[in-house]
C-alpha cells in the first residue's frame, strides 16, 4: 500500500536528475540513498544472523550455538526428532488446540458482530468499549488465577477447558474486527434479500458473510498464528506430556537435557515455526503486502 | 496480536434507522458474552478475591481471608521491588526505546531505500516477528551463549568475549524482545507515514527545512496519534512477555531477569503461594488495565 509513492521517491537519480522536481526533493538526497541503504542493510544483517543460524544449524549434524557453515549437510537432525513423542503428537495437539479454538472464536465473534452491527441500543457503545478494553488486558497476568480456578472446577489438564480459555483470549479483538467488517457491508444488500423473502439468518449467511469473507479469513489466520505461538497458556493449563502442544513440547523436550543438542533444537524450531510462517505468507499475499495490517492501529 | 484495530473505517450511510436491539435479537451475542464472562471476567473476579487469602497450591482444603497481607508482603519485599525495576527496564528499553525508535527509523528509512533492500529488510524483520516466542528465546540464548555467534563475532574484531546471559540477563532479553517485536512498530509507522501528504513535506523543503527539521517539525507531529497508540500497544504486549524470558533465562541467574509475570509465576507455582501469586497478578492486571484505558482514550472513539 505505502509502497507506490515511496518507490517513485526512492529513485531521484533515475528520472530527470536536473529537473526542478529533483532539486526540490532537496539536499542530502545525493548522498542520501547510499547511506540509507547501508543503514537498512546493516539492520537486516543484525536480524538475519539468528535466523540464519536456525536454518544452517538445522541441517548441520554437528551444529553448535554459533553461526557456521555446515561441514556436511544432512537431515539427521530432522530424522532424530521426527518421532511420535517428540514431534508428531505435540504438533497434532497444537493443531487441535489452536484449530478448534480459532473456529470457536470466529463463530462466536461473527454471531456477536451481527446484533452489534445491525441494531441500535444504548448499551452498544459501553459494550464495545469494554470489548476494546479487554483487548488490552495482559492475559499473562490472569494465568495464575485461571490456574487456581481451573483446579477448583476440575478443568485443569483438559482440552475442553484449555480450548474454551484460549478461544476467549482471542475473542475480544475478533469481535471488534468482525463488527467493523460487518459495518462495511451495506445494509441495503441485506434488505434486498429480505424483500426476496430471506430471513435474517439467511441474509447473514447468503449475503453478509460471503462479502466479509476475506476480512474474516484474515482475522482467523491471525487468531491461529497468535494461539500457535502462545506458550504460557498451555504451559500453565496442561500438565500431562501427552496433552502438550508443540509450543510447550519443544520446551519440555530440550529442558530435560543438561547439554543442548543445537542441531535438533534448530530443526524442531524450524518445523514448529513453519505453520506460522506459511500462514503469514498466505495472509500477506491475500492482502497484497504486509503493510495493510499496520493501518489497523489508527482506530 | 492486538494489532489490527480497524477495518472498514468508513461506515456506509444508512437510509433507514436500524431497528432497536431487543433481547431476542441480542441472542447471538450470548455465546461470546458467556465465554467472556466465565473465562475472562471470572478469573479477574477470582483474582481479586483470592489475592486477599493465603491460598496455597498444595493441601488446598483450608485457606483464610488475610486482608492486605499479601500486598504488604509484596511492598515490603526486596524481590518484588527488584522485579518491578526489571519490568520497568524491560518495558522502557525493549519497547518504548528499542521497538518504537527502531520501528520508526526503519519506516522512515524504508521510504528512501532501494526497492530490493526494502523488500529484504521487511522480510527479515517481519520474519523475526512471525517466529514463535519460544523459538526466538532459543535463538537468542544460542546467540548470546559462551560459544555463541556474539562471541564469535566479537572474537573476529578482537574484542573480549561477553556472557550477557550471565552478567546482564535483563539486557539480553531486552535485545531479544527488540528483535522480535520491532516489526509491529515498523508496520504501524509505515502505514501511518503512507498517509502523510507528500506536498506538506515538500512545501517544508521548499521553505528551506533540512531533513532533520522536516522530520521534527512536520512528519513526527503529524504522526503523534499513531505514536501514542503504538506506544500503548507495545507497552501492553511487553508487560505480558513470559515465554521469551522463560526460555532464555528462567528469570535468572539469581533473579536478575525476573520481571513481574515471572515473579508471580514463581511465587504461585514454584513456592506454592497461590494467594500471594494472585496478589501479584492483580497488581500487574491493574497496571495493564490503566494502560488499556489510556489506549482507549488515545483512540478517541467517543464522538460517534
Amino acid at each position: 500500500m505505502s509502497a507506490a509513492p515511496a518507490v517513485q521517491a526512492s529513485r531521484p537519480g533515475a528520472a530527470g536528475a536536473g529537473t526542478a522536481v529533483a532539486s526540490r526533493r532537496g539536499r542530502g538526497r545525493e548522498r542520501g540513498p547510499g547511506l540509507v541503504n547501508a543503514a537498512l542493510l546493516f539492520v537486516a544483517l543484525c536480524y538475519l544472523v539468528p535466523l540464519l543460524w536456525l536454518v544452517l544449524a538445522a541441517f548441520d549434524p554437528s551444529a553448535g550455538p554459533s553461526l557456521s557453515w555446515p561441514a556436511r549437510w544432512s537431515v539427521d537432525n530432522f530424522r532424530a526428532i521426527l518421532t511420535e513423542d517428540i514431534t508428531f503428537r505435540p504438533m497434532l495437539n497444537g493443531l487441535v488446540l489452536c484449530g478448534v479454538s480459532t473456529v470457536l472464536t470466529m463463530v462466536c465473534a461473527v454471531l456477536a458482530a451481527y446484533p452489534l452491527s445491525r441494531y441500535r441500543s444504548r448499551l452498544k457503545r459501553p459494550f464495545l468499549l469494554t470489548v476494546l478494553f479487554m483487548t488490552g488486558l495482559p492475559i499473562t497476568a490472569i494465568m495464575v488465577p485461571v490456574y487456581g480456578m481451573f483446579v477448583q472446577v476440575n478443568l485443569i489438564d483438559t482440552y475442553f477447558g484449555t480450548i474454551l480459555f484460549m478461544a476467549t483470549t482471542a475473542l475480544p479483538i475478533a469481535i471488534w474486527l468482525a463488527k467493523n467488517f460487518m459495518d462495511s457491508v451495506p445494509a441495503e444488500l441485506e434488505e434486498a434479500a429480505w424483500t426476496d423473502g430471506a430471513s435474517r439468518a439467511q441474509g447473514l449467511r447468503r449475503v453478509v458473510l460471503p462479502l466479509m469473507w476475506p476480512g474474516l479469513a484474515v482475522v482467523a489466520l491471525y487468531t491461529f498464528i497468535g494461539l500457535w505461538g502462545n506458550f504460557f497458556v498451555p504451559f500453565v493449563l496442561l500438565l500431562s506430556n501427552d496433552n502438550l502442544p508443540a509450543s510447550v513440547g519443544i520446551y519440555t523436550f530440550f529442558a530435560q537435557y543438561a547439554q543442548v543438542v543445537y542441531g535438533q533444537l534448530a530443526a524442531y524450531s524450524l518445523l514448529y515455526s513453519l505453520p506460522a510462517v506459511l500462514l503469514y505468507l498466505a495472509l500477506s499475499r491475500r492482502l497484497g503486502g504486509a503493510f495493510t495490517f499496520g493501518g489497523g492501529v489508527k482506530g | 496480536m492486538t494489532s489490527v484495530v480497524t477495518a472498514g473505517a468508513g461506515r456506509p450511510a444508512r437510509r433507514h434507522d436500524p431497528a432497536a436491539l431487543t433481547p431476542m435479537r441480542g441472542l447471538p451475542l450470548a455465546p461470546a458474552v458467556a465465554l467472556l464472562a466465565v473465562f475472562l471476567l471470572g478469573p479477574i473476579l477470582y483474582c481479586i478475591w483470592s489475592a486477599f487469602t493465603d491460598m496455597a497450591l498444595t493441601g488446598a482444603s483450608g485457606y483464610h481471608f488475610v486482608g492486605f497481607a499479601n500486598f504488604t508482603q509484596a511492598f515490603t519485599s526486596a524481590e518484588f521491588g527488584q522485579s518491578v525495576l526489571y519490568t520497568l527496564f524491560f518495558t522502557v528499553v525493549s519497547a518504548i526505546i528499542g521497538q518504537n525508535v527502531l520501528g520508526m527509523a526503519l519506516a522512515l528509512l524504508m521510504r528512501a531505500g532501494n526497492r530490493v533492500v526494502r523488500a529484504l529488510v521487511s522480510t527479515v524483520v517481519i520474519g523475526a516477528w512471525v517466529v514463535p516466542e519460544v523459538v526466538a528465546g532459543y535463538l537468542w540464548s544460542a546467540f548470546f551463549g559462551t560459544d555463541g555467534s556474539l562471541n564469535h563475532l566479537l572474537g573476529l574484531v578482537g574484542l573480549a568475549p561477553q556472557n550477557l546471559l550471565y552478567t546482564t540477563p535483563i539486557l539480553a532479553v531486552s535485545i531479544a524482545n527488540i528483535w522480535r517485536g520491532t516489526a509491529f512498530s515498523m508496520l504501524v509507522y509505515s502505514a501511518a507515514l503512507s498517509e502523510v501528504p507528500k506536498d506538506i513535506e515538500e512545501a517544508a523543503v521548499v521553505d528551506g527545512a533540512g531533513t532533520w527539521r522536516k522530520l521534527v517539525s512536520i512528519t513526527l507531529p503529524m504522526l503523534r496519534r499513531s505514536i501514542a497508540t503504538n506506544l500503548m500497544l507495545i507497552t501492553l504486549q511487553t508487560l505480558s512477555v513470559f515465554g521469551l524470558i522463560w526460555t532464555m533465562t528462567k528469570g535468572g541467574p539469581s533473579n536478575k531477569s525476573t520481571t513481574l509475570p515471572l515473579y508471580a509465576y514463581q511465587q504461585a507455582f514454584q513456592f506454592s503461594q497461590l494467594g500471594y501469586g494472585t496478589a501479584l497478578a492483580l497488581l500487574l492486571l491493574l497496571v495493564g488495565g490503566v494502560f488499556s484505558l489510556i489506549y482507549l482514550r488515545t483512540l478517541r472513539l467517543g464522538e460517534s
